[in-house]
């Protein structure tokens, strides 16, 4: 394990400055709190834009928006949705296969901020600890999440979900939900790094299968440039996901980061003070897309293999 | 392949765990009454996708969700009938809110929704039965004079009154609960619950004799002989009526009152 910054992206908010280090950021957690306060300004202003929460909402009275998640548990607990529901999934699901499926956990997701801040404070207080949990767990979660509705007839995982606790909670009246936010926190701060979001959210499971073939992807364009820094997989919440793109010119892998578990939080594209990284497409995946790497920039990367 | 068996084994634990959780979690405080259209309460678990759009749309701000670490399963839409009642909106608009049918979009007529049924529950209080003026909740009832309706009965206490007593009609009753919030008693009289609750069901095999000889036209049994009653001269009796009854006959003056101090004045008030 390499030491760690102080702090991370210090070299890109050299070269770049503090803002344009911090852009993705910035605009993620603006989109974040733009979802919510359009959900509360109805009940704390009186302006019904949207309605409901992130399970289904109306938008100004006509748009429905439904989580395709929750809808699937439904249906499969044996309920038979409104039309507007059903559409309102098809919607979300196409917004999704469009912009990549974890764009929801990045982009969306208040637990996000919440466990954003756990691996802050995780770097900050220099705490680490080896995960007890493989990254597959939240497939089983999913799948757990998909059966109990089918044996129980109820839905049992949005008893406990985080997710719609949170976002409900803060729209509707949290009650005690905020001691699950808390629990979420403490485990992301001192059992496993990213630990809710990266192994055991089946919310996120399900968006990441979703966005299997997202067309807007990261892209390490500028890969040659890479100084192995080691930066982006420091901050990187799905750090595996970073290596095949940027160090697979020898194996001839294309700069395109293709895995569904990137979120297209774009923090990659913040702290690289070489600019490596950009918002792209998932075409034109081909080594000739990114241009010819130096021989020598190839001796680092043995080294970086990602320990999580 | 050992660690994807752990992984499976240890999911499969949380999934028992949260299965047995989520059973006691879903058991309904009696008090706590779903919104018009609620399917049974097992079905509505599964088919309410908990987004409180019933909760918005709701004109009069009745409805809750349920909160983690409260009675009410989480995120599901209730009412306390005692504090905010159902208003009977005749266009049903949390019904048609509902995106996943949790609250049937078969309902279009309000007064068809078996949200529970009012219970008169206390007659020891109820100041009705007290032979006391209320019928509060009589007058309240949007079905008014179908869902409740005052019986009139003898007042044995006072000899001189009558009591109006009000009774609950299951066929009419929606289970708004307007009846509990009016009941003007500390703690209310009257008080809506669960259907399951509320009412008790006869066993299958029953038969009423009265209803069975009105279907067939005629008893379906030998008719019992019309009884005789052997009394002495100036009564009568009336089977289902009166009882026994004494014809006054022409009263005559006792000649030795039971009563000694009767006794005494009656020669005083013979002078």
């Amino acid at each position: 394990m390499m030491a760690e910054k102080s702090v991370v992206g210090a070299d890109a908010i050299t070269s770049k400055g503090w803002i344009k280090a911090h852009r993705w950021l910035i605009l993620r957690r603006i989109s974040q709190l733009s979802v919510l306060g359009l959900f509360l300004v109805g009940p704390l202003v009186g302006l019904w834009i949207v309605k409901g929460n992130l399970a289904a909402s109306v938008t100004l009275d006509t748009l429905p928006l439904t989580d395709p998640h929750v809808l699937l548990q439904s249906v499969l607990s044996g309920v038979s949705p409104e039309l507007s529901a059903v559409v309102g999934a098809i919607i979300v699901i196409a917004f999704y296969l469009l912009v990549g499926g974890r764009v929801y956990c990045s982009w969306v997701c208040p637990v996000n901020i919440v466990t954003d801040g756990a691996a802050w404070l995780r770097r900050k207080l220099g705490i680490r600890s080896a995960s007890p949990l493989a990254r597959s767990t939240r497939y089983w979660m999913l799948l757990l999440t998909l059966i109990l509705p089918l044996i129980t007839g109820s839905l049992v995982w949005e008893l406990f979900n985080p997710v719609s606790m949170l976002f409900r909670g803060i729209v509707f009246g949290i009650g005690m939900a905020w001691v699950l936010i808390v629990g979420v926190f403490l485990f992301d701060l001192f059992i496993t790094k990213n630990g809710w979001c990266g192994r055991l959210c089946p919310v996120g499971a399900f968006y990441g299968l979703l966005g299997i073939g997202s067309v807007i992807r990261v892209v390490a364009a500028r890969r040659e440039s890479c100084d192995d820094c080691m930066d982006c997989f420091v901050i990187c919440p799905e750090s595996q996901v970073i290596k095949p793109a940027l160090q697979g010119v020898d194996k001839g892998t294309g700069p395109v980061i293709l895995s569904a578990n990137c979120t297209n939080c774009g923090r990659c594209i913040d702290v690289c003070g070489k600019d490596v990284f950009q918002f792209g497409t998932r075409f034109y995946n081909t080594i000739e897309n990114a241009s010819v790497r130096q021989a020598d920039d190839c001796t680092g990367a043995a080294v970086h293999t990602d320990n999580t | 392949m050992n660690q994807t068996l752990k992984t499976a084994c240890g999911v499969g634990l949380i999934g028992m765990g949260l299965g047995f959780y989520a059973k006691q979690a879903e058991s309904l405080p009696a008090m706590a009454i779903r919104p018009p259209g609620a399917l049974p309460e097992e079905a509505f678990l599964g088919a309410c996708i908990r987004c409180g759009l019933c909760v918005r749309d709701c004109p009069y701000d009745m409805l809750s969700l349920g909160q983690l670490g409260g009675d009410v399963a989480a995120g599901t839409p209730y009412f306390y009938a005692r504090t905010d009642p159902c208003e009977m909106c005749e266009d049903i608009p949390c019904v048609a809110a509902c995106p996943t049918n949790a609250l049937d979009h078969g309902l279009t007529d309000i007064t068809d929704a078996r949200m529970g049924l009012a219970v008169l529950v206390d007659q020891e209080t109820c100041i009705a039965f007290q032979g006391l003026r209320c019928e509060v909740c009589f007058n309240v009832c949007p079905i008014r004079g179908k869902a409740i309706s005052l019986e009139y009965e003898h007042n044995t206490r006072s000899g001189k009154h009558a009591r109006f007593l009000p009774v609950v009609h299951s066929a009419a009753c929606t289970g708004c609960g307007l009846c509990e919030k009016a009941c003007i008693l500390e703690e209310a009289a009257i008080k809506v619950f669960p259907i399951h609750l509320a009412k008790g069901e006869i066993g299958g095999h029953y038969r009423l004799g009265w209803e069975e000889k009105e279907k067939a036209g005629q008893s379906l049994v030998t008719p019992d002989v019309k009884h005789q009653y052997n009394l002495p001269e100036g009564v009568r009796y009336d089977l289902q009526g009166r009882g026994l009854i004494v014809e006054p006959a022409d009263q005559q003056p006792e000649p030795f009152p039971s009563d000694p101090l009767k006794r005494l004045n009656q020669g005083l008030e013979d002078q």
